[in-house]
């Protein structure tokens, strides 16, 4: 990841190789709360929250925000060890998405409005996709 | 004077096996004698790790399996995938393949609608227009079958173009069935609109103004009838750019408002197909496909639920990194929980109906 002063860095993904068709901006996980209240401020909607497995115990989790027919996107990597921020205080149906992730990847999210404790996707076998 | 009487408070499960929900989903609604107060949604029974899938299928043949997600809007999850993956690749489709696209998408959404308008009159108990309406859906069935071979999965699109071509005969049957659906759909969409029963069970329930369905994040038609003017199809992705339409709006944010909206939709999907039929161009439905993508995209259509996203990520082999579809569902079901709050509990079922549910999309 090639990142500015601001610790941001904008076109790359943390593997350096792969062709960026979309408007992201990698930022450090400790600054999603901020970034994203910057965001909610700004009037934008959240469209989606997504998480992709780049490398064993590396995951990118992808933040797309929407203002009408525009889209940006957030994305933070984190692992296992860490413990991702909710946005459901910022966004209140940020929920089905952040569940999704704990289920399907095991990524530990703090302070979610609804918690579902694992139960949202009934999986035959916890985190599937981790 | 004030109510000081002692209200019951209970917690009652609907669903996941309810008659009126086509695919399961739970809701614990909580109760204030016959009045929702608070209602907490619950998916997840029938998840397949369908995404999954893609770290061990080809790339051009996890289109079949995009495609699988749901038995309804197959069609556009299949078009989602290829545009993310052609978008990669940088391949440019020919025109009409663009086209047949375009008219195979309308003619889902057809089917779509016409279904769910069978599945509300079924719930508010109007029986014989729910078997009119399937029987008008088989129509559009037929079409497709025609066309594609299939009626529920029609494997006709590949990275690159399609699979099937189809002849002028079959657009002529395509154009003479636009013309007896519109003159015989407009008996059963009548008396959703006009019917004095009909209105009494809709008129005013489940109100969602447009500023709380922006904020929860609602799309489709379920957005549309609250008032926010947004449609996918405008950003021309196909060939939306060189049709004429105008995306269908109503005001009221209620069960009603839904159900116009998706009426007024279906006629407008017919003209949209008899557009696609009159521009139709000539030429080869593919182009080449070299190599393997590499890139990352999210393409974006509109289904006939609402907005659905198509996230690919590809590493230059032949095996993707991550698909990942969110559906308009998923994006509804903050909104449907909201709406449901204050009703009565007789107009659950209805309200639920109103966001067109697809739980086997939206879980995957």
């Amino acid at each position: 990841m090639t990142e500015n002063a601001g610790g941001e860095s904008k076109g790359n993904t943390p593997q350096g190789n792969v062709e960026n068709l979309m408007d992201i901006r990698d930022i450090p996980a400790e600054r999603l709360l901020d970034e994203v209240t910057k965001i909610h401020f700004d009037e934008w909607r959240l469209v989606q929250i997504c998480a992709t497995k780049i490398a064993e115990n590396r995951y990118e989790i992808l933040y797309t925000f929407g203002k009408g027919y525009d889209w940006k996107n957030l994305r933070i990597t984190v692992s296992h060890e860490d413990k991702v921020s909710s946005i459901t205080s910022i966004y209140e149906v940020a929920y089905l998405y952040e569940n999704e992730i704990h289920d399907l990847f095991g990524i530990e999210i703090d302070m979610m409005n609804y918690d579902f404790r694992g139960k949202l996707f009934r999986t035959g076998v916890p985190h599937p996709f981790a | 004077m004030a109510d000081n009487s002692i209200k019951k408070i209970s917690i009652v499960p609907f669903g996941p096996q309810h008659p009126v929900l086509p695919e399961p989903i739970h809701l614990d609604l909580v109760l204030q004698d016959e009045k929702v107060i608070d209602a907490l949604p619950s998916i997840g029974f029938v998840h397949r790790g369908l995404e999954k899938l893609v770290e061990k299928r080809d790339f051009q043949d996890f289109v079949l399996v995009a495609e699988r997600t749901c038995g309804i809007c197959s069609f556009g999850h299949g078009l989602g995938y290829v545009e993310a993956v052609e978008k990669i690749m940088h391949l440019e489709t020919t025109p009409r393949t663009k086209y047949l696209r375009t008219m195979w998408a309308e003619l889902g959404r057809m089917h779509n609608h016409l279904m769910w308008l069978g599945l509300l009159a079924d719930a508010f108990g109007f029986e014989s227009l729910f078997m009119e309406t399937w029987r008008l859906r088989e129509k559009v069935l037929d079409l497709l079958e025609l066309t594609t071979g299939g009626r529920v999965i029609f494997s006709v699109n590949k990275v690159g173009g399609l699979r099937k071509d189809v002849t002028k005969g079959m657009l002529d049957t395509i154009m003479a069935g636009m013309t007896v659906l519109t003159k015989e759909c407009r008996v059963a969409t009548d008396t959703f609109l006009g019917d004095r029963d009909v209105q009494s069970r809709m008129r005013g329930v489940g109100r969602l103004s447009p500023e709380r369905a922006e904020e929860l994040g609602c799309c489709g038609p379920f957005l549309r009838a609250s008032g926010v003017r947004r449609d996918l199809r405008l950003l021309g992705y196909e060939a939306y750019g060189e049709l004429q339409f105008e995306p269908i709006v109503s005001f009221d944010g209620d069960c009603y408002a839904r159900c116009e909206v998706r009426i007024k939709e279906l006629y407008q999907s017919m003209d949209l197909v008899r557009q696609c039929i009159e521009k139709m161009p000539d030429g080869p439905i593919e182009v080449p496909v070299k190599g393997n993508p590499n890139g990352e995209y999210m393409a974006r259509i509109e289904q006939p639920r609402g907005e659905a996203l198509y996230y690919v990520k590809a590493n230059g082999t032949k095996f993707l990194t991550r698909y990942r579809n969110r559906t308009p569902t998923y994006s509804n079901i903050p909104g449907l929980v909201e709406t449901i709050k204050g009703a009565e509990l007789a107009d659950v079922a209805m309200m639920i109906l109103t966001i067109d549910p697809c739980i086997s999309c939206t879980e995957r």
